[in-house]
């Protein structure tokens, strides 16, 4: 009796001891710090194999812009990938809510601040209203994620050229064109990034910092606790997906602004480099575990191989290959340290093993 | 009068009867253990007192007044908590979340209703509830799933008696478990006990039973056989009971 009391005294006093943990550390936490490495290591090779081309405001603003919409799709991908989920048809939803968006912006006369907004709204709503769907058949129906998605991937890309006829639409506002589209908020910082960067920070204060974001980690981690403490999983995963429905409704909106056009036949590989990217960032297709900032530097990564390659004269393809050997890697280190969790604990407490470590080591000894 | 009374509870799965009839009691501030061969009733009997599922014929009552318990948060409402077998915690989670697993403190005004948690009043009241009941946690800000499985099981006790006004049903909790680790969980029932909370206890382990509980219930074929003061039995008795071989000798 009185020394287990003795050890949990003690147990008490270290836990008291431990600091409260801070933001910081709760990201970093996330294997996304050697992402952060890898991406510095890329930007540092090919700065110093070509500075004048690769490190210039120009090189970097371009390297920004073509990452900022793959990095919208990703705050949806991570929230839905935490859970445990996948989701294989934002890029079918980006092409069809841009249409939608861009068929509504026409109508009104493509012109002005009102009639882009209401383009973005209506955007929202349509990348909503397929987040619904994959949610409500993930969650109600009990389909896999993998095949609803996938097949939801199929049915808005068809429906969008249903709707079209297959041919881009190209009436879209001026203004969203040049400012939200090639517009900077002040020197060389493009309005698109910074739009980018504002549904960032949005997602990773929902994700990191909210009730919603903690039953998202919880529902990934064990959906049978989650269950047994009375979470709505049904209410929450539908959420999820909605948001990632949300977010490649908002991507679909910036790809008009920055082509100038919707995309129809674009975005078929979209998701792929995306779940890619944000796999690489740290997030774990197990569930549980992830972050938005992991996933931003995950989808940097190809973005900055690909210009960088083009810049030192490498055939780009090349950034497929090694973007390809990242994310096997990437989900070999997390398979790797899911093992090892299952084995038990990595660190051993020294004051509890005192009896049980000797009686295993006089076991071994008695055996042989 | 006992804190819940269970009377005459029946409960078939198509043509298997679980329970026929059984009755069930539990007293405040005491160890109950819950004792019967494979296929006795014990889990049916857990799970239809925690909600998980319902009874077709019988009655409960808890402090005199008729209850029906339609799912788990029903009976958590009224104060009844499990720690399951397999502990249900999240391991990417910390205590102070796995704890706080949706009744998470929410902050007070505005940010609240966006959904910000008061993360310091959640910690601190893990530390009280883990400091009240001597549990050893050594970390409050590391995922649960790195932690021993000694830890686990103080996490998934600590958070049912943080919960549990009145009833926390154990349910094999030490099945896992090394001799250090059991003794320390047999200790926390002994703490949740001292707090007047009704301890139930589920095992196969008739030593740990007789060593930590006060009165034993013994199913047998869905019905309760037999209660047993654990002062004055033996594990020969209980196994006698439980097969209903000391009937058989008896007639």
């Amino acid at each position: 009796m009185s020394n287990p009391t003795k050890t949990s005294q003690q147990g008490i006093q270290d836990m008291i001891e431990s600091e409260q943990i801070s933001i910081i550390q709760r990201i970093t936490r996330v294997q996304a710090l050697q992402i952060v490495l890898v991406l510095l290591t890329a930007v540092v090779i090919f700065s110093i194999m070509s500075p004048d081309a690769f490190l210039t405001v120009f090189n970097l603003r371009a390297i920004m812009i073509n990452a900022s919409i793959l990095i919208v799709l990703g705050i949806g991908v991570t929230f839905v990938i935490i859970t445990a989920g996948i989701d294989l048809s934002i890029g079918s939803v980006l092409v069809f809510s841009s249409v939608i968006s861009a068929m509504v912006m026409g109508n009104l006369g493509a012109e002005g601040w009102v009639t882009a907004l209401i383009g973005l709204a209506v955007a929202l709503v349509t990348g909503a209203a397929w987040g619904l769907l994959n949610g409500f058949l993930v969650a109600k129906a009990q389909v896999p994620p993998l095949i609803v998605t996938l097949g939801t991937m199929g049915a808005a890309l068809g429906l969008a050229r249903v709707i079209t006829g297959g041919i881009d639409l190209y009436e879209v506002p001026e203004v969203l064109v040049d400012v939200i589209g090639f517009g900077n908020l002040f020197l060389e910082v493009p309005n698109l990034v910074v739009l980018a960067a504002f549904a960032c920070l949005i997602g990773g204060i929902v994700l990191h910092l909210t009730r919603f974001g903690l039953t998202t980690y919880a529902i990934g981690s064990n959906p049978e606790a989650c269950r047994r403490v009375g979470v709505k999983m049904d209410r929450h995963l539908i959420l999820v997906y909605m948001i990632s429905g949300i977010t490649a409704g908002l991507a679909g909106w910036m790809s008009i602004a920055l082509y100038q056009q919707t995309s129809i036949g674009a975005q078929s590989l979209t998701p792929l480099l995306v779940i890619a990217g944000v796999v690489i960032g740290g997030t774990s297709l197990f569930g549980g575990l992830g972050s938005i900032f992991g996933s931003v530097i995950g989808l940097l990564i190809p973005v900055v191989l690909q210009s960088g390659f083009i810049i030192i004269g490498v055939e780009s393809y090349w950034q497929d290959v090694v973007i390809g050997v990242f994310l096997i890697a990437a989900v070999y280190v997390d398979s790797r340290r899911r093992q090892k969790a299952a084995r038990g604990s990595g660190r051993k407490p020294k004051r509890f093993q005192v009896g049980g470590a000797q009686g295993e080591s006089g076991r071994k000894k008695g055996n042989k | 009068m006992a804190l819940l009374e269970a009377r005459g509870m029946v409960r078939t799965y198509g043509s298997v009867v679980a329970l026929d009839g059984a009755d069930f009691d539990i007293e405040a501030g005491q160890v109950t253990a819950l004792i019967g061969d494979n296929g006795a009733g014990k889990s049916t009997m857990v799970k239809i007192l925690s909600g998980t599922e319902q009874f077709e014929e019988g009655e409960v009552t808890l402090e005199g007044q008729k209850v029906v318990f339609n799912n788990p948060a029903a009976a958590r409402s009224h104060g009844i908590e499990t720690v399951f077998q397999d502990l249900a915690l999240c391991p990417h989670l910390d205590p102070v979340e796995n704890l706080y697993l949706n009744r998470e403190i929410k902050r007070s005004g505005v940010l609240g209703l966006l959904g910000f948690m008061d993360r310091k009043a959640m910690r601190d009241r893990s530390v009280e509830v883990f400091t009240d009941l001597g549990a050893t946690v050594r970390k409050l800000n590391e995922p649960v799933g790195t932690m021993s499985g000694g830890q686990k099981q103080s996490v998934a006790v600590a958070r049912s008696a943080a919960w549990a006004s009145k009833i926390i049903f154990f349910d094999e909790p030490t099945a896992a478990l090394g001799v250090v680790q059991t003794a320390n969980v047999l200790d926390l029932i002994r703490r949740v006990r001292d707090k007047g909370i009704g301890v139930v206890l589920i095992s196969h382990s008739m030593p740990e039973v007789l060593e930590v509980a006060d009165t034993i219930q013994v199913l047998r074929r869905g019905r309760r056989v037999a209660t047993i003061k654990s002062a004055d039995s033996s594990v020969e008795e209980l196994v006698g009971v439980m097969t209903g071989k000391l009937d058989e000798e008896v007639a």
